[in-house]
């Protein structure tokens, strides 16, 4: 379809609690002082209890829905390995993804009844070649000190994909919505994860 | 500047702009926001209510005295509030009166899927349709313009993709109301529905209902034709009209933003224009079913569009491609597809007091009448510890109503379970029924001091208002003493063997009994420091004695976990593998601890 030509699609998806709804609220406020109109939709609720969360993120000139269709992912940011493979038929072919190298085990698994997918890293690379940043989003937030900035650490690697906005106007939208005293940790996160998510 | 706003934060900023004084409100998802987002407006005067039917009174009684009012619930709170809402048709009303109702399609979070727009034709009352966070806050702030000049309560209709969803808003700044704060004796024939006065009133409505669907016609800013390609004209309403649009640019559009009274003149003269009409809707053919007995030819509607769950563009898209451009869609082809993977449905947290209170009673094998909460995720295996949930309130009447067919047999093998927030809400009425008829039911009340599972929003429980004020608590013990219930128990759930002997004492008992948890704060309550009241931080399994029983992954925390390996314990026991716990995810409640036989699980100090 034509119109979605010009608008970009982010997915993110997650575990309920891992952070996704803030990462998706400051690259809405990066793209917005860009001048894009943008729209999000995300599931509340029930769905936050450990279940699985996902984001639909749109930009462009004007964005009609806030869903994205399957097929039409530009990008997947995925906080954890099994919800970005869950959604690997969404991408489109020349997409690009952020993944944290951190598997939290759901109950199937947890019961021994089903078993954890093996090398999904290795499945994304072989489908998606050089388009595949891996991070380790959960191991460098515990090393700045608190696991629940690894969101921040992958908006990081994703504001990496981004020529333009720059950097500065990144840190700018973590100031204008995160509260001061979490600033100099995040700040931190986001740097990090800039530099990471080597191939 | 533009502000990316949630549609629900929508809702509050245009309620706010428009001078409203008083906001109600029960939380619900996906509606729950909407009140919360409001609180933070000083000048305005916010609260939880008990119920929404309470909320809606409430801000009945704030616009007789002359202050604009709005109410916000979710689709099945709206059940709750029919009754008050029916008959505030007939009386009117004198402040703006605005009704938020978000219905919830797909059944994320909710026990049904309900079309909240059928409540507009029963109720004779005006509602109106944002698509996205702008025309949120743009429509709240016309109906309450809209609620005084015409003398009635205006509906809004929103639902989960237009609440939970954020786009860019142009806002504005607030407007004070200036009508005269007050109240007026005289209006008692137009408010006091006894049915001399109600018949005169009922003749209102219908001239009420012709001057706005003029309205409708000709000035309510959200109704928009947009002219393109005549071949097809698409009507749509809400976020299927951002789906249709996006997948059908160049097409004929009458969008509506008023779905009641609908426009006929309007509608007419589009139909008339275009070659084939198609009205794309989600849920119900509310639309379609109307324009219809226009005597319209509706070429597509609910032929092609599913009735049932949430609409995407996908499933759009996949049903009208053809019908439409005359082209099929066709389905991108993903490069790699995910296959069968192991699904994550939502589960209680680790820690969470409601787990080893459904261990306690999945143990005695008690048939549970539960309610709606986050505990009603009990249902799941392996706990498997719920068997009916319906609405708020129903379980206790519901077990209590059981034991008037089982008799003595079912004494000892029924119970009721609801949480603090749902037994305030629906669940005193029923325990005064079950008393006065001499029912033998076990209600257990689940007191984690907050209504959890919509995010936390305080109630008449907690001692909190919404702003976090200080606030008179509730005493559970005494509201059950006072309608009659002998016996009272408090349990801590922590304690499995204390609560499956208080739980057995009064399952068993011939009369009506109450048992309240005490020491039972939700997990994610910061303010109740929850994970002080552990002795330990987190708990570990030692693998060398433990015996692959597997008795501690049947409390299904999402810590533990199996970890297949063939082997021994160090006496030579014969195993295929050990639990495991992740103390990322232990919050050292210990319940783990209780449930295993074979003393394995011990605390970790960190």
């Amino acid at each position: 379809m034509s119109t979605s030509q010009a608008t970009t699609n982010v997915f993110f998806s997650g575990v309920g609690g891992q952070g996704t709804i803030l990462a998706s609220n400051l690259l809405g406020q990066v793209l917005l002082r860009a001048g894009y109109d943008v729209k999000k939709a995300e599931v509340h609720g029930m769905a936050q209890r450990g279940g699985d969360v996902t984001t639909h993120f749109r930009f462009g000139a004007r964005v009609y829905s806030p869903l994205i269709r399957q097929g039409e992912v530009d990008i997947l940011v995925a906080f954890e390995l099994l919800e970005g493979l869950r959604y690997i038929d969404w991408l489109r072919p020349e997409a690009r993804i952020v993944l944290n190298n951190h598997r939290i085990l759901p109950p199937a698994v947890s019961l021994g009844k089903m078993e954890y997918p093996p090398d999904i890293a290795g499945t994304f690379r072989k489908h998606f070649g050089e388009n595949v940043r891996l991070v380790e989003g959960a191991a460098i937030a515990r090393a700045l000190g608190n696991i629940q900035v690894a969101n921040v650490v992958l908006l990081g690697t994703l504001s990496a994909l981004f020529t333009d906005p720059g950097p500065e106007q990144w840190l700018e939208a973590i100031r204008e919505l995160l509260p001061a005293r979490h600033h100099e940790i995040n700040v931190k996160a986001f740097l990090e994860g800039r530099g990471a998510g080597g191939i | 500047m533009k502000k990316i706003l949630q549609g629900n934060e929508a809702i509050a900023r245009g309620a706010w702009e428009a001078g409203v004084t008083v906001g109600c409100a029960y939380p619900g998802t996906p509606s729950s926001e909407i009140m919360s987002e409001l609180a933070r407006y000083p000048e305005i005067y916010t609260e939880w209510s008990t119920n929404e039917k309470v909320s809606l009174e409430v801000a009945f009684g704030a616009s007789l005295a002359g202050g604009r009012a709005l109410v916000a619930m979710k689709h099945v709170g709206l059940n709750v509030a029919a009754d008050p809402l029916m008959t505030m048709a007939y009386t009117g009303v004198k402040g703006g009166l605005v009704v938020v109702v978000a219905d919830d399609p797909g059944q994320h979070s909710s026990q049904n899927e309900q079309d909240s727009r059928h409540w507009t034709r029963f109720g004779k009352l005006p509602m109106l349709e944002p698509a996205d966070s702008q025309e949120c806050r743009d429509f709240t702030r016309v109906a309450f313009d809209m609620s005084e000049r015409f003398d009635t309560p205006v509906l809004i209709r929103s639902e989960t993709r237009v609440s939970h969803s954020d786009s860019p808003v142009e806002t504005g700044e607030r407007i004070e109301s200036t009508l005269p704060k007050g109240l007026s004796r005289a209006d008692a024939p137009k408010q006091v529905m006894v049915p001399a006065y109600a018949r005169l009133r009922r003749v209102e409505i219908d001239r009420r209902l012709e001057k706005l669907e003029a309205y409708a016609e000709e000035e309510f800013p959200g109704n928009v034709t947009e002219f393109g390609d005549l071949s097809v004209g698409i009507i749509a309403s809400g976020v299927s009209y951002l789906y249709a649009k996006e997948l059908f640019p160049g097409y004929s559009f009458l969008k509506l933003g008023m779905v009641w009274p609908l426009p006929r003149k309007r509608i007419a003269d589009f139909c008339r224009k275009v070659k084939k009409v198609i009205v794309v809707e989600e849920l119900d053919p509310f639309l379609e079913t109307e324009i219809r007995a226009m005597g319209i030819k509706v070429r597509h509607g609910k032929d092609l569009i599913p009735s049932i769950g949430e609409l995407t563009p996908a499933i759009l898209e996949g049903a009208l491609a053809k019908a439409v451009t005359g082209k099929k869609s066709r389905a991108p082809r993903p490069r790699a597809l995910a296959g069968d993977l192991p699904g994550r449905p939502p589960n209680l947290c680790a820690g969470c007091s409601h787990r080893p209170l459904f261990y306690a009673l999945k143990k005695l094998g008690v048939f549970v009448f539960g309610d709606i909460g986050c505990y009603t995720l009990s249902v799941a295996p392996p706990l498997a510890a719920m068997h009916v949930s319906t609405c708020m309130g129903a379980s206790v009447g519901g077990a209590y109503g059981a034991g008037k067919v089982l008799g003595r047999e079912g004494l000892g093998k029924v119970c009721a379970v609801l949480g603090d927030s749902t037994f305030l809400h629906g669940g005193i009425a029923p325990l005064m029924d079950a008393v006065y008829n001499r029912g033998y039911s076990t209600t257990i009340i689940l007191d984690n001091r907050i209504t959890a599972m919509t995010g936390q929003q305080d109630h008449p429980g907690t001692g909190r208002t919404i702003r976090g004020e200080e606030a008179p608590m509730v005493d559970y013990a005494e509201i059950a003493r006072a309608v009659g219930v002998r016996h009272v128990r408090h349990v801590d759930p922590y304690n499995i063997g204390e609560t499956l002997a208080v739980l057995g004492e009064e399952l068993e008992r011939d009369d009506a009994s109450v048992i309240i948890t005490r020491n039972s704060p939700c997990i994610l309550l910061r303010r109740a420091r929850p994970r002080e009241r552990f002795p330990h931080p987190h708990y570990r399994v030692q693998q060398e004695s433990c015996r692959g029983c597997r008795a501690c992954l049947n409390v299904a925390c999402p810590a533990i976990s199996w970890r297949p390996e063939p082997g021994t314990t160090a006496e030579g026991v014969k195993r295929k593998g050990t639990a495991d716990i992740n103390f990322e995810q232990c919050v050292g409640c210990g319940v783990c601890g209780q449930v295993c036989a074979f003393e394995s699980i011990v605390p970790k100090e960190s």
